[in-house]
């Protein structure tokens, strides 16, 4: 493989299997005799139970069990001191730890009070509707605005304070502005349900599908609830509905499952309803930031002050890296960054894609925008003249960029040349137009990850990856990688994922796979090339004499470039060697070179907006995004997923928010019909650029990951191109109707 | 989901004669409301009379315009021809309503008898008097959850301004009845005491100190048809829906206009406006004032500011105060073709 040559499309190699049914998801999976269980959530946000009838859903049709913290089976893993709980990643807050089922106490609304086990779905149903709590209400802090003020410092985490140069710099800059900025509640909201199936096979040995990103993971949360060996554990998790991050953590309620399965000696399966999509599989955390910045004449930045605040559980502390890409983006001599969490009573965040840098990107973006305006200057501009080619905060190179390339090119597509410097001049008919355009970036990660080959005799190729694949192509990724190695056809290779009697691999997250799984079985593949090249150069062999690096392999024939017509065909050189297989297992990490090199990828969104400024409607009506990403392994898929971060960037700049009525810590929109994700309507093509440029450092295929820099930034582009169109700059998420009006 | 029984019927005597039988019961048509309530438990039948098998699906012509059968479904009643060339107006409402999936599903009657979307009456933990009136026994269905309204002092940024009362600020949620009140549709019913035809502006009704009660049908009634007058607005029609997305989201605010136009001279106009009441709101002082003016948009402002008469906002939807003469405004410059 050579990273000088870009791949050509292909088409998602499991696509047909998706759109016939084919594919199967963890509810799909049917054993016999199963059993299934309906969760009962608390209708208080603060508490204790005061009371629980179980009686009349006991006594329902088809129940095998109503299960609550007074007859919980025992998780075993839980008995384990504060900070090494299986179903959570350490530290947590001392005695306020949520463990499920476990007491009466209540930390958050729609905590599992019960869970009802029946003979079918429908029973279980009826019966969770019999259960009947009474409480004794606490008053519920819930609402982040209200609660700034009691943000504490993450644990173990530098105190949550970064600083270079001079304190508070932005002060002495003839330019400043000073913003805040509001990212309201989001839900990843896949199509798929979360849940669980498991089923015990035997004492100590136990089988799960599960809607989980990573099953390993899984494997490993089980194995220390449980005290059981990992190996006795096998999670199967091959394709998933939509995870956008609500997967990359066993939940409480999944290891319940698997207690309660034990417990009653059936196969017992979890599918949680919509509206406890909001409660219990994580969100993106409500976030109030406020950025300083200030600037000279010229345009160059003094200084950078962002500071930003999160809720997280009473129970748990969750962060993100919010205010981390304020570090590193711009050249900036003064800079210092806050972060902060307010321990509320509401469930635990989780990050959802993008995480922290999208919500980060807003107020960063949204800024830089404001700040161009301020100075008179075209907000590319004013992002060149503060362009850096070495990371400012830990003073190293990037491993790659070419960010002023993806500038200039998503500049060229939009027809940025259309834009208007005063804000309010470009009309068509009743509808205002504005260009908005912003930067996103995040880490572009290596993690550790092991892979299989198998070539057979007759050429076709089997690869092997415990990842699972949720929605972004990673088998195609695989596929292609593959194939490049080792030349053979992509309609012979198989790739076999999301299970773990295969290599271990990380969880899907992070935009890390191609780049973590995709060195493994690029590591793999050479291996299996090696191999074959020492049979074809030993003495006797169909090439001997010649060199390795002499050699090519294509459409399953390894051939001496400068001898036309010299070549071996694979199969005959295995045949002749009497091997039926070559089979080789590698595990693939980065090596002591990445330390001196800054990696990231980075993106450029572009936006056209039309906005009515009588009814405040804003129309997305063009959207080009650029991805400097490395290498492109699969161009068609990566395309795909920069799209649908493309769509997620409009929900959440114009209709995505969670909303709880304070009063009840209660969400008032917890459905599809009125938690508004963008529909198609709200889409326009959407053109993808690809930068397509290898990193020279990150892996072998020169690859950096993209699921993140898809979302990363689109929100502040919709909200500086709105601006550009009306003058009206919105600085709380997300921009509806309600937030433009103007009278008649 | 509560276990209930389940019977379908062939003929309106005999789904009258189910629904009066025995309490608890409920007519099932495209179900896409009805359904969503029983599994929230806001509504618990005993019994579902599936009525989609009844004779009531045709759209014809008649003497006075156009009858429309109760179970023709909302995306047949868009898509049919007789409805896009003489009501265009309806033809639109319908399909700025719900998504592509649930227009095939749902009735004409279903769409006149689904419920608010307010959080409050779907929640059955939190306070609401039209899922849980005061009044005790008055439906033991309903009876279901803390009474009172969570909407006043809570998140309203969906509800009314027009027509509200102490008991209940929540929005009538269709599209549809929008162009039916504007276009004077008339309403028939069949009953246990027998046939009777209801104007569309009555047929539903404005809260009071009966939040739980919709419209004005007598117990045991079936919505046979809805009948539309012929009318001179074909030309000069226009629905307009603001919302939050560009598909599948309820009304902030929507504007039905029909215009009869002369010589640029507005001879008859209707309006009628949805998202702003517990019942489609027609704007008759704003017809009165238009008629016989000029097309202008200085008329316009004036004929929405007549409108807005008496509107009041409960915090979060102060700003269909502003929004409600806008969308006025807009929807007549439209329906007029007025730069």
């Amino acid at each position: 493989m050579t990273t000088n040559t870009k791949n050509p499309p292909i088409d998602r190699i499991d696509g047909r299997m998706k759109v016939t049914g084919g594919a199967q998801y963890f509810a799909d999976f049917e054993l016999p005799n199963t059993a299934y269980c309906v969760i009962v959530g608390s209708e208080i946000a603060k508490g204790t139970i005061a009371g629980l009838d179980t009686k009349k859903a006991q006594g329902a049709p088809g129940v095998l069990g109503v299960f609550t913290h007074q007859n919980m089976p025992p998780i075993p893993g839980w008995d384990a001191p504060v900070g090494g709980e299986a179903d959570g990643p350490p530290p947590r807050p001392k005695g306020e730890q949520y463990r499920i089922l476990s007491s009466p106490k209540i930390h958050f609304d729609g905590q599992p009070i019960a869970i009802v086990v029946a003979d079918s779905f429908e029973r279980a149903t009826y019966a969770a509707s019999l259960v009947k709590a009474t409480y004794t209400k606490q008053t519920a802090r819930t609402d982040l605005r209200k609660h700034v003020s009691d943000g504490v410092a993450p644990r173990g985490e530098d105190g949550g304070n970064y600083s270079r140069g001079q304190a508070d710099g932005y002060k002495t800059a003839p330019v400043t502005l000073e913003a805040n900025y509001t990212v309201p509640i989001e839900v990843h909201n896949p199509m798929e349900l979360h849940g669980i199936l498991a089923h015990w096979t035997g004492a100590s040995t136990l089988m799960i599908y599960a809607k989980t990103q990573g099953v390993n993971a899984t494997q490993q949360a089980m194995a220390e609830a449980f005290k059981i060996d990992p190996k006795n554990i096998h999670v199967h998790t091959e394709f998933m509905g939509g995870g956008f991050g609500m997967g990359l953590r066993t939940w409480p309620q999944e290891t319940a499952v698997v207690a309660i399965a034990r417990k009653i000696g059936r196969p017992l399966k979890l599918v949680v309803n919509r509206s406890q999509m909001f409660t219990l599989v994580g969100h993106r955390p409500y976030t109030v930031q406020t950025i300083n910045m200030g600037a000279d004449q010229t345009g160059k930045l003094i200084g950078i002050a962002h500071a930003a605040t999160a809720e997280t559980a009473s129970y748990e502390d969750f962060t993100e890296a919010t205010v981390n890409m304020t570090k590193f983006l711009y050249a900036c001599p003064n800079v210092s960054t806050r972060y902060r969490i307010v321990r509320l009573d509401r469930s635990v965040p989780i990050w959802m894609r993008g995480p922290g840098e999208a919500t980060g990107a807003f107020a960063l973006e949204s800024a830089m925008d404001e700040m161009a305006h301020k100075l008179n200057l075209d907000p590319i501009e004013f992002r060149l003249r503060n362009y850096t080619e070495t990371d400012p905060e830990r003073n190293r190179p990037y491993s790659s960029k070419y960010l002023k390339e993806a500038y200039q090119r998503g500049a060229e597509a939009i027809g940025w040349n259309n834009r208007k410097l005063q804000p309010g001049s470009t009309r068509e008919g009743d509808w205002l137009v504005g260009y908005g355009m912003s930067t996103g970036t995040f880490n572009a990660f290596r993690w550790e990850a092991s892979a299989r080959a198998l070539l057979k005799a007759d050429g076709s190729l089997t690869i092997q990856s415990a990842v699972t694949d949720i929605g972004p192509g990673t088998g195609t990724a695989l596929t292609m990688i593959a194939h490049n190695v080792l030349g053979v056809p992509m309609n012979r290779i198989k790739v076999e994922y999301g299970d773990t009697s295969l290599p271990k691999a990380p969880t899907q997250g992070g935009s890390a796979i191609v780049s973590a799984v995709g060195s493994a079985v690029f590591d793999a593949c050479t291996s299996v090339k090696n191999e074959l090249i020492e049979l074809a150069l030993k003495a006797g062999g169909p090439l001997a004499g010649r060199q390795a690096n002499e050699l090519t392999m294509a459409d399953g024939t390894l051939s001496v470039e400068r001898e036309p017509g010299k070549k071996v065909a694979v199969s005959d050189l295995m045949q002749a060697n009497k091997l039926t297989v070559i089979d080789k297992t590698k595990d693939s990490k980065g090596g002591p070179e990445h330390a001196k090199y800054s990696m990231y990828s980075f993106s450029v969104h572009f936006v056209q907006v039309r906005v009515n400024p009588l009814t405040g409607v804003v129309r997305v009506s063009k959207a080009v995004s650029v991805a400097d990403s490395g290498r492109i392994v699969s161009p068609k898929t990566a395309a795909s997923q920069m799209i649908g971060g493309v769509a997620g960037g409009i929900g959440m700049a114009l209709t995505e928010e969670a909303v709880i009525d304070h009063r009840f810590g209660r969400f008032v929109n917890n459905n599809l019909g009125d938690y508004h994700v963008a529909v198609y309507a709200d889409v326009p093509a959407i053109e993808t650029i690809m930068i397509d440029k290898p990193d020279p450092i990150i892996n072998p295929m020169g690859a950096k990951g993209m699921g993140e820099i898809a979302l990363i930034g689109f929100a502040a582009a919709v909200a500086n191109a709105v601006f550009n169109a009306t003058g009206q700059r919105v600085r709380d998420l997300p921009i509806t109707p309600d937030k433009l009006l103007r009278a008649v | 989901m509560n276990p209930f029984q389940f019977t379908r019927v062939t003929t309106p005597k005999a789904a009258i004669s189910a629904i009066t039988k025995e309490r608890g019961t409920y007519f099932l048509a495209g179900g896409t409301n009805l359904i969503d309530l029983m599994k929230r438990e806001v509504i618990i039948p005993e019994r579902l009379v599936d009525i989609n098998k009844l004779p009531l699906a045709t759209i014809e012509k008649t003497a006075t315009g156009l009858r429309i059968g109760a179970t023709a479904k909302n995306s047949t009643v868009a898509d049919n021809e007789l409805v896009k060339k003489h009501f265009p107006l309806l033809s639109q409402a319908l399909n700025a309503g719900a998504s592509a999936q649930l227009r095939n599903m749902a009735t004409v009657g279903g769409n006149m008898m689904q419920r608010t979307r307010c959080p409050y009456f779907y929640d059955t933990s939190m306070p609401c008097n039209k899922r849980s009136p005061v009044q005790a026994g008055v439906d033991k269905g309903q009876a279901n959850g803390p009474s009172g309204c969570g909407a006043i002092g809570g998140h309203n940024r969906m509800h009314a301004i027009f027509g509200a009362s102490g008991k209940c600020i929540a929005v009538h949620p269709s599209d549809m009845c929008i162009a039916l009140v504007a276009l004077d549709a008339t309403v028939n019913v069949s009953g246990p005491k027998g046939d009777r035809t209801i104007p569309f502006i009555d047929f539903h009704r404005l809260p009071g100190d009966l939040p739980q009660k919709d419209n004005t049908l007598q117990p045991g009634e079936l919505i046979m048809w809805v009948d539309l007058p012929t009318n001179r607005f074909a030309d000069n029609s226009h629905y307009l829906k603001v919302r939050d997305r560009a598909s599948y989201a309820f009304a902030l605010v929507s504007v039905g206009v029909g215009l009869d136009i002369k010589r640029n001279t507005i001879q008859d106009v209707r309006l009628a406006m949805g998202g702003v009441a517990h019942k489609p709101w027609r704007l008759t002082a704003a017809e009165e004032f238009l008629k016989g003016k000029p097309a202008t948009e200085a008329n316009f402002k004036q004929a929405a500011a007549l409108a807005m008469q008496g509107a009041k906002g409960y915090g979060e939807n102060d700003f269909k105060l502003t929004l409600a003469p806008n969308t006025i405004v807009n929807a007549l410059k439209t329906a007029t073709k007025t730069a």
